[in-house]
């Protein structure tokens, strides 16, 4: 009993400090953004707005829970839930280091996707159960924008996978001793990049929460601490897929002089830079041309990368 | 009438990309239009009704609030319908500071179409980049007539003020470094992959059929039609200035940007020219009927103290008749039509707006689009509310 709680125990810490590090990835993305369109972002909750996520947070717990009247009452309660839910269990089996991860699974790469998959249904139903047409075309889009990169991106992951001829993400690091991955599979490490923009809703795949179309797309109709749900499950993702991009291609904990979990949140977190980057920079694409370059351009291209990477292994070995 | 299918959703009037109240009603079938019902009137002040009952002078902070983007262009309009109507023309040097506020106006109407427009296809740093700009050309606004947004900067008879050798200053300033800033804007989006994505092509008017809506300035532009007030009825100090008229070829949504991004750099142009022929001389014509005499004559004159009475109470007299006037706003042809029935007050005053008509095309331009290139519709004919309802 008394090391079940400690397991648990140890378990809610690894969670906490992992809901902190994405909500001031929030924090990071206003700052930066801020700074790159000639302004400063929060300026005054604590020292250059440092207690801005946690006011924001605890501003949306006390805020009234709005239900719309025409809204399907359990499955709209239920879709915050099944949104966030994937995204922190995606968490359990990202390896900061060679010693702190929470499960190492020998299938950790089909775990990540599979999870990233789920929270699919979170944003489906959730349009759906709100009963606003707005909300409904977002999940549309989003459904469909989740599930078609999701093949590509799924196809990019197998580029290392094959090299590393692991599924676990620990492996898959230590089989990067010597040369990190993006040197050998730069088109995949594209691939991925691209996207990983699109599977986590992120300019210019924003369709789904497209402010200035859809109002905000798939939660339009959720306010309060539901919908921090969704914001925090969205950065959650967001945070899995660039320590996804860290571990398969930038060689994840390893470098020199720091240890091993700096490296990581600094791979982590440049990832997260050039996401913001983009943000501040591009326009966003349309549905049509959206799914044209999914199907059409990235899926032909991951699927070239998977035949030549699958022959270098076999001439090379 | 509904198919299978098919659903409508409304489109405004809280929507933040109709640029105000516009409401549209769409029918979508999937993410493409099939029908788009524009209603306007959200916005209704009955502005044309007040003017009958205020005095020509009493009108003119009215026409701030129109396009309340560009304030001096609908100040040039009104005063210079009604000085059409008393038979004045002004001084020199108020033509060109008039040249010169109204082109800060289209240079700050087009700022705020760029950052909207590209606000509204997600290139959200744009917004923030133009209005930093705005900012100066607020500022300058405001150095010459103390107010920002509503200036009523212009008067019946001349121009509110002297422009001021700060103003001067700042304002050759702002005219360097400004087109700098239009190349800033063009690197992020000219040649941009998804902008163009997202521009070319879509919503072409052709020129035969911008003709036939009604449709002036530069959304008419973008379809090649060369129709520019300046050029065509040439007003103020517009005849002594050398400038082109910009305009597309294709008439879809990237042309219309093209020939703003162009009349942005243009504008800048006319200013420099206008500061440079700038003549010296008085900034209000000297005419009983409209101009107030000097404070300080009040205490000596008689006759001055009445005049002084009379324009106050009794307001400006014009003739009988009616007279129509009209503008190059940044949106288009910005017109008055007066009928003066010979008391201080107008009998009617209609103006023709252009938002108004432009906003008409977007039917014809939104069928079998999708719906995401809606925004980019509504922010290529650049509506503003507050002119298109009055």
């Amino acid at each position: 009993m008394a090391l079940l709680l400690l397991i648990l125990e140890s378990l809610l810490i690894f969670v906490f400090i992992l809901l902190f590090c994405v909500a001031y990835i929030i924090l990071a993305e206003r700052k930066i953004l801020g700074h790159m369109q000639g302004r400063f972002g929060p300026m005054h909750t604590g020292w250059h707005g440092m207690l801005q996520p946690i006011a924001d947070i605890l501003k949306c717990l006390i805020k009234e829970n709005i239900m719309p009247t025409a809204a399907d009452k359990i499955v709209f309660i239920l879709a915050p839930v099944m949104s966030i839910l994937p995204a922190i269990m995606c968490l359990a089996v990202i390896p900061f280091s060679k010693n702190i991860y929470a499960a190492d699974l020998n299938i950790g790469v089909l775990y990540l996707l599979a999870l990233g998959s789920l929270g699919v249904y979170g944003v489906a139903t959730c349009g759906w159960a709100g009963n606003s047409k707005y909300g409904l075309l977002g999940s549309i889009r989003s459904t469909a924008q989740l599930i078609s990169y999701e093949v590509p991106m799924g196809l990019a992951v197998l580029g290392p996978v094959m090299m590393a001829r692991s599924l676990n993400l620990i492996k898959i690091v230590e089989a990067q001793k010597s040369f990190w991955y993006i040197l050998i599979q730069p088109v995949g490490f594209f691939i991925f990049v691209v996207c990983s923009a699109a599977e986590t809703n992120r300019i210019p795949f924003d369709l789904p929460e497209a402010e200035t179309e859809l109002v905000a797309g798939f939660h339009v109709e959720y306010s309060g601490f539901k919908f921090v749900a969704f914001f925090l499950a969205e950065y959650m993702h967001m945070f899995v897929t660039s320590a996804m991009a860290a571990i398969l291609f930038l060689g994840g904990w390893k470098g020199p002089f720091f240890p091993g979990p700096i490296w990581f949140m600094i791979k982590v977190y440049s990832f997260l830079v050039l996401y913001i980057w983009a943000r501040g920079t591009f326009p966003r694409y349309r549905y049509d041309q959206l799914m044209q370059l999914g199907w059409k351009f990235l899926l032909p291209l991951s699927l070239a990368n998977l035949v030549l990477t699958s022959i270098g292994i076999v001439i090379f070995g | 009438m509904f198919q299978q299918n098919e659903m409508t959703i409304e489109m405004g009037p809280q929507h933040p990309s109709t640029h105000g109240v516009l409401r549209l009603t769409l029918r979508i079938r999937g993410e493409t239009v099939i029908n788009v019902d524009p209603t306007v009137g959200y916005l209704h002040r009955g502005i044309e009704k007040i003017a009958e009952n205020l005095m020509y002078t009493q009108f003119q902070p009215y026409t701030d609030r129109l396009d309340y983007i560009s304030a001096p262009a609908n100040n040039l309009a009104y005063v210079q319908t009604v000085e059409k109507l008393l038979g004045v023309d002004v001084t020199p040097r108020a033509k060109f500071i008039r040249v010169i506020l109204a082109e800060l106006a289209r240079i700050s109407s087009h700022l705020v179409w760029l950052a909207t427009h590209g606000l509204d296809l997600g290139a959200m740093s744009m917004f923030l980049y133009c209005f930093r700009e705005r900012e100066l050309i607020m500022d300058l606004l405001e150095l010459y007539c103390g107010s920002r947004l509503t200036t009523t900067c212009m008067e019946i008879g001349g121009v509110r003020g002297d422009i001021s050798q700060e103003f001067i200053d700042k304002l050759n300033d702002f005219i360097k470094m400004f087109p700098d800033k239009i190349q800033d804007y063009e690197t992020l989006l000219t040649k941009n992959r998804i902008w163009l994505k997202r521009t070319k092509g879509i919503g072409i008017v052709s020129a035969e059929q911008a003709i036939n809506f009604g449709l002036t300035g530069p959304t008419l532009r973008g379809s090649g039609v060369k129709y520019d007030v300046r050029k065509a009825q040439p007003y103020a100090a517009y005849d002594q200035i050398d400038f082109e008229v910009p305009i597309g070829t294709v008439g879809d949504v990237y042309d219309r940007y093209l020939v703003r991004m162009e009349e942005m750099r243009q504008s800048t142009k006319i200013i420099r020219q206008a500061l440079e022929k700038l003549p010296e001389g008085s900034v209000r014509v000297q005419d009983s009927r409209i101009t107030r005499p000097d404070k300080a004559l009040l205490a000596t004159s008689m006759e001055a103290l009445i005049q002084y009475c009379y324009l106050i109470m009794e307001g400006i007299i014009p003739p009988k008749g009616e007279v129509y006037s009209s503008v190059e706003g940044s949106k288009g042809e910005l017109g008055f039509y007066i009928y003066s029935d010979g008391t201080s007050k107008p009998y009617r005053l209609k103006i023709r707006t252009p938002s108004f008509y432009n906003v008409g095309i977007l039917p014809s331009m939104a069928k079998g689009a999708f719906l995401a290139d809606m925004t980019a519709f509504i922010a290529s004919i650049d509506i503003v509310l507050g002119e298109i309802d009055r």
